[in-house]
């Protein structure tokens, strides 16, 4: 396969900055990983509801299913969880995890975090992805909503109070490092995994799920396996990257972490809308602009934070409903590809 | 010659609306066969209902000899009966190759085949087939910027590329000029001779039906009003009467 230069020098580009960033800003950990968790969000979101034109608003479901699943296999592996959970989420003097046990629960946590969640995504897609347009983004909305209402009435993993995930062994003081890192390989592997998929016929059919749906399915497509395929593989990287987020944040609250559809749940659609739904850079492109406005708003504008962000997404999808990419797409179409092609056809048959 | 369709008092009806009234016809395997009547007769609903879009009342439907009425769409598709739309449809945002490719027959292909990567000779027989329709120049365009009978066109070729054994069409002249019809007919009558496909076709345009048809149908308020040749059709007081008019 021959990939031309320029891409060859923009992934070297993006590696470099992915591996430098952290040493270049050692105050930004968190934020920076937290970056990359939100490429994922918007990758993932983008290839159910830009590629397949399928708008979900529930996708927090599964990065709560991923971080409430990691930490309880974390903890369960060497505690009992309804006592850890009912000393406060951890007592430090009675939980203590060795490195050893740590990343035992970590390397068995994730896995099943993104288990689980593709699970659930299959569950639940066989059933509402059978509903099209507006149905099918309230039932999805509904669907988040609902799941951390049920997290958080459910006192064996917390219940209202949370869950912490364990803390990490005394001898390493800092893991911001660890999970930046964490979280830019799940980016680039949820990357990969998008772009091959989307150059596969299997790309091709979202895209002819999103265009027709009817017509999909009347040129003999198995659309229904395509659809919840498509959201399952969304759900695996989300279920990590939930599983990562919590330990990242080193507490779960079912509402404003796990299953926080107010935040990551109407953020990661802006993402995508604002780099472009339906392309592959557009989320990338989004969610890094996003991330760094948001940081902006948060140190400059505290206090009215919420309301420039509120603003900034009344004015996206006002005025720039298309997105970057979508825009300039429709502005040099010849830059994607799309042009008449005068050269002559083979001499026709016959 | 053997039959490849068989539908058996089909009925169907909407409320209380009777759509279809116990419709009887058979379409042989390698001919052309015709399906005209007034608007609101029923012929669109009978293509639904062959194509499993919507559940008939009673009756049966074989394609090959298999009972089909209680299959759905992709299924029925995946068999190798295959409609277009009267109000054509294609992947507007995909460009015409994109089309096509994805319209490639899934009949021999299992699930896992979708996550090959796109192969070089579909990609071949896609611009043949685009250039079969008079679409190559534009191939590399988004199918939603073409003309509606252009579009009308990339439609026909997209079904050509599924490679189905019987093709029913919904008017597919319709919305095109009439410089263009008679390029299509032609192109009708090859898809029939030099690929082999069988054709059932709704038609306004009597000119068209009638130099394309080898048998022709005709429905009159949701009944079978007469069938026959060409030449019997045009002949048929009823079919006058009810349909093309005193002339």
């Amino acid at each position: 396969m021959n990939i031309p230069l320029q891409k060859i020098i923009g992934y070297v580009a993006i590696a470099a900055v992915g591996l430098a960033a952290p040493f270049v800003f050692p105050n930004y950990h968190s934020q920076m990983a937290e970056l990359w968790l939100f490429v994922v969000f918007a990758l993932t979101w983008d290839l159910v509801g830009g590629q397949m034109g399928y708008n979900s608003f529930g996708n927090v479901l599964f990065i709560g299913v991923g971080a409430y699943a990691c930490v309880v296999v974390q903890v369960g592996l060497f505690y009992n969880i309804a006592l850890y959970t009912a000393s406060d989420g951890g007592d430090q003097t009675i939980y203590v995890f060795d490195l050893a046990q740590y990343l035992t629960g970590l390397a068995i946590g994730l896995p099943v975090a993104a288990i689980l969640a593709g699970l659930v995504a299959i569950f639940f897609g066989s059933v509402v992805l059978g509903m099209r347009g507006h149905y099918f983004a309230i039932c999805t909305l509904g669907l988040g909503v609902a799941a951390g209402q049920v997290a958080a009435g459910w006192e064996w993993i917390g219940a209202g109070s949370g869950m912490t995930p364990p803390n990490p062994p005394d001898n390493i003081h800092d893991l911001s490092e660890f999970y930046y890192f964490f979280s830019f390989v799940l980016a680039i592997a949820t990357f990969a995994t998008i772009r091959w998929l989307l150059s596969t016929r299997f790309g091709l059919a979202l895209n002819a799920i999103r265009d027709d749906e009817d017509k999909a399915e009347a040129m003999g497509l198995p659309t229904k396996s395509i659809k919840v395929t498509a959201w399952m593989v969304a759900a695996v990287f989300l279920g990590i990257s939930g599983g990562i987020l919590g330990n990242i944040k080193r507490f779960i609250d079912p509402i404003d972490v796990a299953f926080a559809g107010e935040t990551y749940g109407v953020w990661m659609v802006l993402m995508a809308i604002l780099g472009g739904k339906g392309t592959i850079w557009g989320p990338v492109i989004g969610a890094t602009i996003f991330q760094v406005l948001k940081e902006v708003f948060w140190t400059y504008l505290l206090g009215w934070q919420r309301v420039a962000l509120g603003l900034m997404i009344v004015l996206i999808v006002v005025f720039f409903p298309q997105g970057i990419l979508g825009w300039t797409r429709e502005k040099f179409p010849q830059l994607f590809g799309h042009r008449v092609d005068r050269k002559l056809a083979r001499e026709p048959a016959e | 010659m053997s039959i490849m369709l068989e539908v058996e008092n089909v009925s169907k009806s909407f409320g209380g609306v009777q759509a279809n009234k116990t419709i009887s016809l058979t379409v042989p395997e390698g001919e052309i066969v015709g399906l005209i009547g007034p608007n609101g007769s029923g012929k669109t609903t009978l293509f639904s209902s062959i194509v499993g879009q919507h559940p008939i009342d009673e009756g049966s439907i074989r394609f090959e000899g298999e009972e089909i009425s209680k299959l759905r769409v992709p299924q029925i598709a995946r068999l190798g009966l295959l409609r277009t739309f009267q109000q054509t449809r294609i992947y507007g945002q995909m460009t015409c190759v994109q089309n096509m490719i994805i319209s490639a027959s899934v009949r021999k292909t299992g699930y896992s085949d979708l996550f090959k990567s796109q192969r070089h000779s579909e990609h071949g027989r896609a611009e043949e087939m685009l250039e079969f329709v008079g679409l190559y120049e534009k191939r590399f365009l988004r199918a939603g910027e073409l003309s509606f009978g252009q579009q009308k066109l990339l439609e026909f070729a997209m079904a050509l590329m599924n490679e189905p054994k019987l093709l029913m069409l919904d008017e597919p002249t319709a919305g095109i000029n009439p410089t263009l019809i008679n390029g299509l007919i032609d192109r009708l009558k090859r898809a029939n001779s030099q690929f082999g496909v069988t054709l059932f076709v709704i038609e306004h345009n009597m000119r068209v039906i009638m130099n394309l048809a080898e048998h022709i149908y005709c429905l009159a308020h949701g009944e079978l009003l007469a069938a026959g040749t060409p030449d019997q059709i045009r002949n048929n007081q009823d079919v006058v009467d009810a349909y093309l008019g005193a002339h």
